[in-house]
């Protein structure tokens, strides 16, 4: 696209001339993605620029994050309904799901640690009391009339969050951040509401009411979708190596509302929006470039943001605003009366006496409990491998990658930074093509690993290697050496076999020969190309330059 | 009626023993189990007037009973409640039984699953005969806003209160209290043993009071309130009423404890098997506090009052008066907190998981609206409102948080007294004997609730247990009862200062006024035709 390219000025030009046209032009689909796109541009190089035109001051997009993170329990929250996404509607509904009067919750104590874990991992304080409160809203699929959440004393405060991203024209420089984690609470997830505007009804499923979920509120400390995006990428595979949520987002688990304003820095925030029904980080780090680039156009044309909160629609790529939230809620907080106040202690000596501390939580406990995080991983991975710091995040990504290249490793005696080559290209190349996850993968670390060993010990070439490769992943029951030896695709190491090669070739080219001799010794490569060629790869280079040089000279 | 004509009536001499002396007769075998719930279900329609029940569960009253009365003869009984009818307030669940808390929005309403202290005195054999009026969802201090009408009180239809009344029983009657009205008549008018009923700012020992029985609210958190359908989670508690206090703490003994589907509730305190008969007044002393002279406080009530502390007094008890300075405070606090709290537990009847639903369906909103207007009355409405207005942001502070400060404060009063070497106070219930209907409605029920729990509120506001013991009949011939008020969890040591107190006043047997077979038989009949739809 001519803006990625245009630079600054060019932006800017465009924004203005946008801007000048009539505001409904922002919805306007194949504009829209013109503005969208060159924002996104934009944003990559933004201090940079900034810099470089000072005259004209640039508003900036300001980003806080709310992201519902759905605990990966057996039980709910406060009853002890089975958590699962699967069942049949209305088949995990305990009497204090459906609110029956009477009914009272009971706190699951695991979702708690959960809770503390993360606070933990997301190093913030764990407050050792936090209360419950009564969130009170009336709709279809909550039905209680409230949610029960931690409006007054979260369980966890102040935490930070460090996540990186890409910079530079080939992507490879990591640039690393951090946003403040203000608060994690513990509440009630609500049911589903289904619309069926045909027979005007509303089917309701209670399956999902009372899971348990952390709120986690992140600062408006970002400044685009691709900060945003790098950061809820982070944040999903700190709660996926917890365990304490499986993240996915198009499926639920992990739910992000981006609180998005503008404003020219050093001066106040401006009004924001809420953006919800995000369903990726991909459309998140959209619907925030979007919403940014919106906000601008309506300031430079005259306009006010509206604090509302809007959907992002998908298949467009805009977003618009939601009608049935509108209007100032009152949510009437009131302290749960049925939970007295959560209790964490710091370790077994702060237990009060008489108490069983196997029935409690325990901040030590915990944290010895707590798995390696990605960020260590990933220095570990570079520190203890001689890997590039990009390679460690794409093995850190993909889940059971890191493993899978940690068995590779211990299986060779090849050096990993080689080993990283095959998983990086061959593995992740032919995995992505296929749209397929590491688990799904034909090859074993075993069979990458025995393949390996063979290009190490010369019995192949890492060019016939590859072909090698693609035959494994065909047909994963066949041994590499079965491959190999079906195929003839063992190196040919016999020196007689290989003079006569490199005769033939000497022979037939006796231009190149005598250019060579002249004292152009690149016109070797070409003979050495052409053996390649004849052996179908099956030549270690360093030795038919060896047999090529002493027949030449 | 005099000792001869209760001897030509034993059925009544039967119903009319304490839990302990019946017991004991089903253990003789002078009576079945069976005949005994026969007995009390007879009773209930004979004495139909009084509208104490919503639901009569005769069938399956009458299985329990079997199956008590084959424990009975194999000499396996369950314990002291083992095939002892008894009654339960209709806002507490009881499974594949109706439970309506006395409202159109729970009409029909059969929840799956008992209440804990129901389930508890189920699995005691005890046999559940019938579940009691109240006031819609236990807001009221009368008995007099239920859906199916008022309930009245037995003691009006007794020999005291009939002999020195000249008009028609059907328009002279007094109020039974509330809001556990029904539950204090079933035990009045001796067709349960025991009943149930949920005390948040005196529900249960005003009508106790009232009616002439015992009524224990014990301490906050002792009784798990899982399926109580809640009025103020942080001030209900399940009640007891019983016809003498060793009966009542038979009852708590096993009611008591933790319950872990109720995260309110405390591991009970180590209780002996029963209340010492002797106790020795001379270690214990009595708190007369100052500001429950409150005005309205009637002469009758407050000669009982002296006259029970004087037995106290001639006893060895030192007896002191205290102060109790926020005391004029509580009503005021209680209506926010109380409204507040009903707001948010009544957010949940919207008509779409159980009972009414509105016929109007033109949008989600306008059905929640019409089933909530259709389903509640105007008590309920009106404090949904307040309590949403206190609630709102800009008020929380004003109301909501003033209302809590100045419920630590009543606390605190409570917890200095205490900690002065007071035992127990000793103050009236109510401030008189029971109102006649016709006078009672003439006032709102706000005014009703604030009059009514000036006494017995504070103790809800500061969790602590007490038990209103009847004391005596009043010129009018209608109950007059005392209240005692102990420390947070010493309810055992309360109920064996009240057994003690019990025992030293003599309150006499309800007589049912003769003339009644008459009236019975009529009233009964036109009471059935007005609630037919109710029975079970």
């Amino acid at each position: 696209m001519a803006a990625s390219t245009s630079g600054y000025s060019g932006v800017l030009f465009r924004l203005r001339k946008y801007a000048n046209k009539s505001q409904s032009l922002c919805h306007i689909g194949n504009s829209n993605f013109i503005i969208r796109t060159t924002w996104t541009t934009g944003c990559k190089h933004q201090h940079q620029l900034n810099t470089q035109i000072e005259s004209l001051p640039q508003m900036v997009g300001v980003v806080g994050l709310e992201i519902h993170a759905q605990i990966h329990s057996k039980s709910k929250l406060f009853s002890g309904s089975h958590v699962s996404f699967s069942d049949p509607p209305n088949s995990l509904v305990s009497h204090f799901d459906a609110s029956l009067p009477g009914t009272l919750p009971v706190l699951n104590r695991r979702c708690v640690e959960a809770a503390v874990l993360t606070g933990l991992a997301l190093n913030c304080t764990i407050n050792k009391k936090s209360l419950f409160d009564r969130k009170h809203y009336f709709y279809a699929d909550m039905p209680a009339g409230y949610q029960i959440t931690q409006q007054r004393l979260p369980i966890a405060v102040n935490g930070t969050l460090s996540y990186s991203h890409f910079e530079g024209r080939k992507r490879n420089h990591v640039v690393t951040k951090s946003v403040k984690i203000k608060q994690i609470q513990l509440e009630q997830d609500s049911g589903k509401s289904l619309h069926d505007d045909e027979r005007s009804q509303t089917l309701i499923d209670l399956n999902r009411a009372g899971v348990g979920l952390m709120e986690l509120v992140m600062e408006p400390e970002m400044c685009c979708g691709e900060e945003a995006g790098a950061a809820v990428r982070e944040l999903q595979l700190i709660l996926q190596a917890l365990g304490t949520c499986q993240a996915n987002m198009a499926e639920g688990q992990l739910r992000v509302d981006a609180n998005v304003s503008v404003h020219h820095p050093g001066e106040p925030l401006g009004v924001r929006t809420e953006v919800k029904n995000i369903n990726s980080v991909r459309h998140l780090a959209k619907a925030i470039d979007y919403e940014i680039q919106r906000q601008m156009e309506v300031l430079q044309s005259g306009g006010t943001v509206l604090n509302e909160t809007r959907a992002f629609d998908s298949k467009s790529g805009i977003t618009i605003p939601m009608r049935d939230k509108e209007g100032l809620q009152d949510y009437r907080f009131m302290p749960e009366p049925n939970l007295p106040p959560l209790f964490v202690y710091e370790s077994e000596a702060s237990v009060p006496a008489g108490a069983d501390s196997t029935q409690l939580v325990l901040i030590d406990r915990l944290s010895s409990q707590l798995p390696e995080l990605p960020s260590v991983t990933r220095t570990r991975l570079v520190e203890t491998y001689g890997i590039l710091r990009e390679h460690s995040f794409t093995l850190v990504n993909e889940d059971g990658l890191v493993d899978y290249f940690e068995s590779v490793v211990k299986m060779t005696k090849t050096e990993p930074r080689k080993v990283i080559g095959w998983v990086m290209n061959e593995l992740m190349g032919n995995l992505n093509l296929q749209n397929l996850k590491v688990s799904q993968s034909p090859v074993s670390p075993c069979a990458l690993a025995e393949m390996i060993n063979l290009v190490r010990s010369g019995h192949i070439s890492s060019s016939t290697a590859k072909k090698v490769f693609q035959e494994m992943w065909k047909t994963p029951e066949k041994t590499v050496e079965q491959i190999v030896k079906e195929q003839d695709l063992w190196m040919i190491n016999d020196k007689e076999e290989l003079r006569q090669i490199c005769q033939r070739i000497v022979d037939s080219h006796s231009e190149e020969v005598q250019i060579i001799r002249g004292g152009n010794k690149k016109v070797l490569n070409k003979l050495m190309g052409e053996i390649q060629k004849e052996t179908k790869g099956k030549t270690n280079p360093l030795q038919v330059k060896a047999i090529l040089e002493e027949m030449i000279f | 009626m005099s000792a001869s004509s209760a001897a030509r009536r034993p059925v009544e001499a039967m119903l009319g023993l304490s839990i302990r002396e019946v017991s004991q007769a089903l253990r003789d075998g002078k009576v079945s189990a069976t005949e005994l719930c026969r007995k009390c279900i007879n009773q209930i329609q004979r004495t139909r007037y009084l509208n104490a029940y919503i639901t009569i569960a005769e069938e399956t009253a009458m299985e329990q009973a079997e199956r008590a009365d084959k424990r009975l003869r194999t000499g396996k009984t369950l314990g002291p409640l083992d095939g002892i009818p008894f009654s339960v307030k209709d806002n507490f669940c009881t499974e594949n039984i109706k439970t309506t808390c006395a409202s159109n929005m729970l009409k029909g309403y059969v929840p799956p699953f008992s209440a804990t202290v129901v389930q508890k005195l189920l699995d005691q054999g005890a046999v559940l005969v019938g579940k009691t009026n109240l006031d819609e969802f236990a807001m009221g201090a009368g008995s007099t806003d239920g859906a199916f009408g008022p309930v009245r009180n037995p003691w009006s239809y007794a020999a005291p209160y009939r002999e020195q009344s000249a008009e028609d029983p059907d328009s002279d009657w007094t109020i039974t209290g509330g809001s556990s009205g029904g539950s204090a008549a079933a035990v009045a008018s001796l067709s349960s043993f025991l009943a149930l009923g949920s005390d948040t700012g005196g529900s249960t020992r005003n009508p106790g009071s009232l009616c002439g029985v015992v009524a224990l609210k014990p301490s906050y958190g002792l009784l798990s309130r899982h399926g109580l359908i809640p009025l103020v989670n942080s001030m209900d508690v399940p009640g007891i009423m019983t016809r003498s206090v060793h009966d009542a703490a038979t009852v708590l003994r096993i009611l008591q404890g933790r319950d872990e589907r109720d995260s309110t509730t405390v591991q009970a305190p180590n209780t002996p098997p029963s209340l010492p008969e002797h106790f020795d007044m001379r270690k214990i002393c009595v708190g007369i506090p100052k500001e429950y002279h409150a005005p309205g406080l009637s002469e009758d009530t407050l000669a009982q009052w002296s006259r029970v502390a004087d037995i106290f007094e001639n006893a060895g008890a030192r007896v002191k008066e205290v102060s109790l300075p926020h005391t004029p405070y509580s009503i005021v606090c209680y209506h926010v907190l109380c409204c507040c709290e009903v707001a948010s537990n009544m957010a949940r009847f919207d008509g779409l998981e159980y009972g009414h639903r509105s016929a109007v369906d033109s949008s989600t909103d306008a059905m929640y609206a019409t089933t909530r207007h259709e389903g509640f009355n105007n008590v309920v409405r009106r404090r949904i409102l307040s309590g949403n207005y206190f609630l709102l942001k800009s008020n929380y502070e004003r109301y909501f948080v003033k209302a809590q400060q100045m419920r630590r404060l009543i606390a605190e009063d409570f917890k200095k007294v205490f900690s002065s070497g007071i035992d127990v106070l000793l103050t009236p219930t109510t401030l008189s004997d029971a109102a006649r209907y016709a006078d009672f409605i003439t006032e709102d029920n706000r005014t009703r609730s604030a009059q009514e729990d000036v006494f017995t509120q504070p103790v809800n506001m500061a969790g602590l247990p007490a038990v209103t013991v009847p004391t005596a009949l009043s010129q009018r011939g209608l109950p007059i009862g005392l209240q005692l008020i102990g420390q947070t969890l010493q309810d055992w040591k309360l109920l064996t200062i009240a057994h003690w107190m019990e025992k030293q006043l003599h309150f006499p047997m309800i007589r049912f006024h003769r003339d009644l077979n008459e009236n019975e038989r009529e009233q009964n009949r036109s009471i059935r035709e007005r609630t037919h739809t109710v029975g079970s």
